[in-house]
């Protein structure tokens, strides 16, 4: 194995190769996370079902009994759960992967490895954050008589794809940006639950003008959660058009990240 | 024999203001607004702009394989650059360097491991960190919890351990790490004496019978002297000299002399905010007469003269610290506010009044940080000056241990 170490300017080249070799990383990462987010707390993993729920409890009231927001075919708890569980994984992800560079600044300062697996690491626990949420949801579904559509499962399997896509591709620049401007640590908060108001999360986007339910699909999680409830009241009649800008959206969000955090990579252990 | 790393020319720039690790929006804003004149400046790696100073500047060597390679300097001399850029943790400014090799790169003990994890949990996860996969720590395993010797508390969380045990199990891991390069900056600065001659003897065998190539940076000139054959003597980011270890650590010796000869307020080996400054030192004897050698246990008075260049800044705190020079173990702490003393403008000079020294014979260093009442650091000098201790009659028996049995001498009686 021969390391030639040359000056670097501009764009760092994706060395595929280099990333493939330190796979295991991703996994011990996701592992560590997974491992340490829920020690010292009592209910342990059981925070990952009662956020959720007391979410769901929180925005019934409010906007369901009070506000009275329409939920169209499926019942108000299950359509805010649909959107918060969806909503939930891609901010996870966003969140976590945002400032993953600078809680593990004691890593990229002393040792060498491709950078972007930190931030993409962060998918993993998230995902198996998902997946509990997700079984409580099948729980709620069955409690109020709903059964999915099987069109469900491609459903959420490209609905996960988006969300890693677009939720990545965001941390990846948030994370790098993070690096450089520490002010990325107080606005992101403010930024997600700011997002939180552009998805349909609370909301359905049928009570929108339909050139605005165009725009908001521009946000990735807008097709998907859409999507999700549509299978979910037992449909098959998914806006494929608003999941497919949704898709190219995330594509985009993932290729900008990317591109950032390559050209600045250089600097990490520098400025960290 | 052909050579292992080859350095040509490496060279990395680096901007002032260390300080300031990071910068706000604000801080950009500003900058922008001056953008449109820097952009068509064509940008230049050779010449230094504003601000800008060489930490490594065009340094050349060759390695062969097998081969211990020490490297030495003073603090900010370039030698933890130099290794960040061959760990490829940040690229250099100009010039290259090859490796032929597997690099296992050991800047630091116990990077990554995590506190609320157990140790057999930090085995894995510091072994994924160093670049070992899950067969290689597994065929490992036993062998890093025996040379660790921390067996008892594999399941216990990290945070209940000692900072002994903690080193002990950090290095096992880097040190089976089996790679054909090994690159070790300053991890024997911790641990007691025993982990620190485990350490070396691990090291001696991994270049000696395993025929790897190490690069050691050491603050301790005795460690390099028992491992490498060979040093190199970087300053200020040059190379001064390459060549056997003896000799090199001799001229290193020299200099250091010289270095704490050079009046406080000229030198450049310090960093900090500079709103405070120590301009000089001077050691006095009981007769108020300025000495180089002190004396065991004799009192002797340390002048401190401070500047302020802030005139905002009211009061300071000071930091001074005794270390061994040869092997760089810290002795004393000697601490304006372990005392409870405030110290003001007026207190100009500050004098500290050592008495009865209970230090032994030898060489020492001392470093000294100003500080402010936040804990900003105005002024830190990490090796301000060198003095010796000569033999005196501290328990008035006309005998006390020697060099080598400790560095401290109490007093004590026996009935």
């Amino acid at each position: 194995m021969i390391t030639h170490i040359k000056p670097k300017s501009g764009l760092s080249n994706i060395d595929l190769a280099e990333i493939w070799r330190y796979r295991e990383l991703f996994y011990i990462f996701a592992w560590r996370d997974i491992k340490v987010r829920y020690k010292q707390t009592i209910l342990g993993v059981g925070w990952a079902v009662l956020q959720p729920i007391f979410s769901t409890f929180i925005f019934t009231v409010f906007f369901g009994d009070l506000v009275k927001i329409p939920s169209g075919a499926l019942p108000y708890p299950l359509f805010v759960l649909i959107g918060l569980i969806f909503w939930g994984f891609f901010s996870g992800i966003l969140s976590h992967a945002s400032s993953s560079l600078i809680e593990n600044e004691s890593i990229v300062k002393k040792i060498y490895f491709p950078r972007e697996i930190l931030p993409l690491s962060t998918v993993g626990a998230n995902l198996v954050d998902f997946a509990i949420s997700f079984t409580l949801l099948i729980v709620v579904a069955v409690y109020f008589h709903f059964l999915p559509n099987p069109l469900l499962i491609l459903i959420v399997l490209i609905g996960l794809i988006i969300g890693i896509l677009g939720a990545g591709g965001m941390g990846l620049l948030l994370s790098a940006f993070n690096i450089k401007y520490r002010d990325v640590r107080y606005i992101l908060p403010f930024f997600i639950q700011m997002l939180v108001f552009l998805t349909p999360v609370i909301y359905p986007t049928t009570i929108m003008r339909p050139s605005f339910r165009y725009l908001i699909a521009l946000n990735p999680m807008t097709g998907v959660i859409e999507a999700a409830r549509v299978v979910f009241a037992g449909g098959s009649n998914v806006n494929w058009q608003v999941l497919g800008i949704s898709a190219i959206s995330s594509l985009a969000l993932f290729v900008v990240g990317l591109y950032y955090f390559k050209s600045t990579e250089r600097f990490f252990a520098d400025l960290v | 024999m052909n050579s292992i790393i080859e350095v040509k020319h490496l060279s990395k720039k680096y901007k002032l203001g260390e300080w300031q690790k990071y910068f706000t929006l604000r801080d950009t804003l500003v900058g922008i607004s001056k953008l449109p004149f820097n952009i068509f400046r064509k940008k230049e790696n050779k010449g230094l702009s504003k601000g800008e100073f060489w930490a490594l500047k065009n340094i050349s060597f060759k390695v062969s394989q097998g081969e211990a390679i020490g490297i030495i300097g003073p603090n900010g001399a370039g030698k933890s650059t130099l290794l960040k850029i061959l760990s490829r943790i940040t690229p250099p400014t100009n010039g290259d360097a090859i490796l032929r090799g597997r690099v296992g790169s050991l800047l630091e003990v116990g990077t990554g491991f995590h506190q609320e994890l157990t140790g057999r949990e930090n085995i894995y996860l510091n072994g994924a960190i160093l670049g070992m996969n899950r067969r290689e720590i597994n065929k490992k395993f036993n062998e890093i919890v025996e040379f660790s010797g921390v067996e008892r508390f594999l399941d216990m969380p990290m945070k209940h351990y000692s900072t002994g045990m903690y080193m002990r199990l950090a290095f096992a891991v880097a040190a089976h790490l089996d790679p054909e390069i090994l690159i070790v900056d300053e991890v024997l600065a911790v641990g007691d004496a025993e982990f620190q001659e485990k350490c070396l003897q691990k090291m001696d065998s991994i270049s000696k019978e395993e025929k790897r190539t190490i690069i050691f940076v050491s603050h301790n000139m005795e460690a390099v002297q028992k491992l490498c054959s060979r040093a190199i003597l970087i300053d200020k980011g040059k190379m001064v000299k390459d060549g056997n270890v003896n000799s090199v650590i001799d001229i290193y010796l020299k200099r250091s002399q010289q270095v704490s000869k050079i009046s406080f307020s000229k030198r450049k080996d310090r960093w900090g905010t500079g709103q405070v400054k120590v301009i000089n030192v001077n050691f006095k004897d009981a007769k108020g007469e300025n000495i180089q050698n002190l004396k065991c246990g004799e009192d002797v008075e340390i002048d401190v003269g401070f500047k302020y260049f802030d005139k905002m800044v009211k009061k300071i705190d000071f930091v001074i610290e005794i270390n061994s020079f040869y092997d760089q173990n810290k002795i004393v702490r000697i601490d304006n506010k372990i005392l409870r003393k405030e110290i003001g403008v007026k207190d100009n000079p500050v004098k500290i009044k050592l008495h009865e020294i209970p230090i032994l014979p030898g060489r020492y260093q001392f470093s000294i940080s100003v500080l402010g009442k936040e804990g900003e650091m105005y002024d830190c000098f990490p090796e301000a000056g060198l003095f010796n201790i000569d033999y005196g009659d501290f328990y008035k028996t006309g005998t006390m241990p020697e060099k080598g049995q400790g560095y401290l001498l109490l007093k004590y009686d026996i009935e």
